[in-house]
């Protein structure tokens, strides 16, 4: 589904991404581990499309499309989907409108699919409420959440969706993480694929990511079993776990 | 004030520039129009008018409203009346009628305010009268459009609007010129009279040409738990807008509400505050106005004069630059005149954050259709205690504003 080759980033005049490979497969979902400031949200953010993040070399294919030029709105409308770690208040969007426009873009979908949508989320009471707008750690995950469920796109990836998120709460984000990455399917039959960042890794306790990868300074290293890598992580440290790619 | 008296202050103030605003020469505009005659109903209007009409507001069926009234230049061609305790007439008939009501006039503002009150009181006039007599709930609204069909011209209108003790009247006015109509000069002085335990509203639509300089003089006095709730937009061209609304509450427990939408396209210039006294115990005030700008610029002013304890007063002023031309200037003044009162201001201005956009793109919509529903958020001012379909009207007429066509 997605492949990305020699990728090397810009933001500003600050290198955040070098000659990053990656690739993940229809069906299959993907953790990325790496320390604060490493590239983590720029990769995703590279991914969406997000101006800032000048792509100086290498190129990102979608669906086996070349999509390293197109804009952020043609790259969702072509299917790809974030949460994001940190979203911006908007002023006067109200998540209702939010989800009705996510909804309107696939057509079809009716004002009940929304409701059910805000429902599975628990977020009945800020469906009237400005983006984001003093929302909480965990309310923001929820909210971005539930937008993608309305969006409900191929590639969908996920900035931290653990993070400050209480410990009943997590079944909920997981539970909607594995409706989107269509997990009740055999990895054969899905049409979706995800790409999830996470630290501690709790969310991979409910939802099964295939490999992961860690990054560190703007590298991609490892591509592995996410358990056995957080492990690595968690007993050497970020610098230990891709030691062992730094002598090959 | 006899009416020498009065005419002999306007004379002395004919040359007397506004406080605020460019000013302007008065001879440039002529104050003579034709005649207009009678109709039967607004559906009688010809087609141009009847359209300009509906886009500030009016009802041309009038079914769901209590009364309406119709000014052509200087000629009133409807007043009706559709419920019993209220009264909607010209204002030169209602002098006639009722000798008490000289007293009203002129009160709240004075004549030699400037040159434009000035020519409402020398120059030929007209304007509407219209009452809520003492406990008379007057649900649907009352319509009152205010129209100039003749380019080059100056229209002077006196309105007075009274509601009575425990009255409740709704209103909803339109100004607007014909579209062949470029350049012109209006001017509107109103009064309100919002009595013990009554409450008015008053949501006012302007629609204006390119060419156009408006200057409306209006004052409110509010008595004791009194209301009086203005909402005034404006989001078509105009070429120079100034007007200071100002509202004296002086009961006990009085409350006024200001709210103010503005969009100013390149070549407009908007110059709009709004200003309340608090001058009884528990008199509460809130201003709220909303700026746009696509390359004009807007003066967006609040002003609220604390004169005795215990009263409440916030002011909110936002505005939203769309363009690399245009300016917003926000100026909000607060004035505590004794210690124990409860006022605050904020005020913002800038253009959309970029990330906003960005984030609405991330969910698949395009930069014109992120920035249009932002910019209607933006507008989308809650109004606390207007009638359904008076906000639907208030709704129609900021959404049909020229962005429409542009972004929307
Ligand atoms: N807009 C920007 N301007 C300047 N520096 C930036 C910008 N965006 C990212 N960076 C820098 O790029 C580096 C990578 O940032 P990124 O947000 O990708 O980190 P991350 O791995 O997601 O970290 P975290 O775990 O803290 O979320 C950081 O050093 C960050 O300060
Ligand atoms: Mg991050």
């Amino acid at each position: 589904m997605l492949e990305i080759h020699d990728l090397t980033v810009m933001v500003q005049n600050r290198r955040v991404l070098q000659n990053v490979e990656m690739h993940v497969s229809n069906g299959e979902t993907v953790a990325l581990f790496g320390p604060n400031g490493s590239g983590k949200t720029s990769l995703l953010s590279t991914i969406m499309g997000v101006p800032g993040y000048r792509v100086e070399r290498g190129n990102i294919i979608f669906k086996g499309e070349d999509i390293t030029g197109l804009a952020i709105d043609e790259r969702a409308r072509l299917g790809i989907g974030m949460a994001f770690q940190r979203p911006p208040v908007v002023r006067g969007v109200k998540l209702m409108d939010m989800m009705r426009i996510c909804m309107d873009r696939r057509g079809g979908a009716g004002e009940i699919d929304v409701r059910r949508c805000i429902e599975k989320l628990n977020l009945g009471e800020f469906q009237d409420r400005d983006i984001n707008l003093g929302f909480s750690g965990g309310e923001i995950k929820r909210s971005e959440l539930v937008q993608l469920l309305a969006q409900d796109p191929d590639f969908v990836m996920f900035d931290e969706p653990d993070s400050g998120v209480d410990l009943v709460s997590i079944h909920l984000v997981a539970k909607v993480i594995n409706e989107l990455l269509e997990k009740e399917k055999s990895a054969g039959r899905r049409t979706k694929a995800g790409l999830i960042i996470s630290h501690a890794g709790h969310i991979l306790d409910y939802v099964n990511a295939d490999r992961a990868y860690v990054i560190m300074g703007g590298n991609l290293y490892c591509s592995g079993n996410p358990r056995d890598l957080l492990e690595d992580i968690k007993v050497k440290g970020y610098e230990g776990c891709i030691s062992c790619q730094r002598q090959n | 004030m006899s009416e020498t008296e009065l005419k002999e202050q306007a004379k002395k103030a004919e040359k007397k520039p506004s406080a605020l605003g460019i000013d302007i020469d008065l001879n440039a505009y002529s104050v003579k129009a034709e005649k207009h005659e009678k109709i039967d109903g607004l559906n009688a209007l010809p087609g141009d008018m009847k359209k300009r009409s509906e886009s500030v507001g009016m009802d041309a069926d009038e079914t769901c409203r209590a009364g309406s009234y119709f000014q052509i230049d200087h000629s009133v061609i409807q007043s009706a009346v559709c419920q019993s305790g209220l009264e909607v007439m010209s204002i030169s008939n209602a002098l006639k009628e009722h000798d008490w009501l000289e007293d009203y006039r002129w009160n709240m503002i004075k004549v030699d305010t400037d040159k434009y009150t000035a020519q409402a009181e020398l120059k030929e006039s007209e304007g509407y009268f219209i009452r809520a007599l003492p406990g008379a709930k007057v649900e649907f609204p009352v319509q009152a459009c205010l129209y100039m069909s003749r380019d080059g011209m100056a229209q002077n209108v006196h309105n007075i609007v009274i509601a009575e003790e425990g009255a409740e009247l709704h209103m909803i006015t339109g100004c607007t010129t014909g579209s062949a109509v470029m350049s012109g000069l209006h001017v509107g002085v109103s009064e309100f009279y919002v009595k013990k335990n009554a409450q008015i509203t008053f949501t006012m639509i302007h629609n204006w040409s390119e060419e156009m300089i408006v200057r409306p003089r209006s004052a409110a006095l509010v008595e004791e738990n009194g209301l009086f709730l203005s909402n005034y937009i404006c989001m078509k061209p105009v070429k120079n807008l100034q007007t200071y609304p100002t509202a004296y509450c002086v009961g006990e427990n009085a409350i006024v509400r200001f709210n103010t939408i503005l969009f100013a396209h390149e070549g407009s210039t908007m110059d709009v505050g709004s200003r309340v006294y608090l001058k009884a115990r528990g008199s509460r005030a809130e201003v709220i106005s909303r700026a746009l700008t696509d390359g004009g610029d807007i003066f967006a002013r609040g002003h609220l004069i604390g004169e005795v304890p215990e009263i409440k007063a916030h002011l909110e002023c936002r505005g939203l630059m769309l363009s690399e031309k245009g300016t917003i200037h926000a100026v909000p003044e607060l004035e505590g005149r004794v210690p124990n009162v409860d006022m605050s201001h904020e005020a913002a201005v800038g253009k959309i954050a970029e990330e906003e956009i960005h984030y609405l793109m991330a969910r698949g919509l395009s930069s014109d259709e992120a920035t249009a529903a932002i910019v209607r958020g933006f507008l989308d001012v809650e109004i606390k205690g207007l009638p359904a379909n008076l906000e639907r009207e208030m709704k129609r007429a900021i959404r049909a504003g020229d962005m429409n066509e542009r972004l929307m």
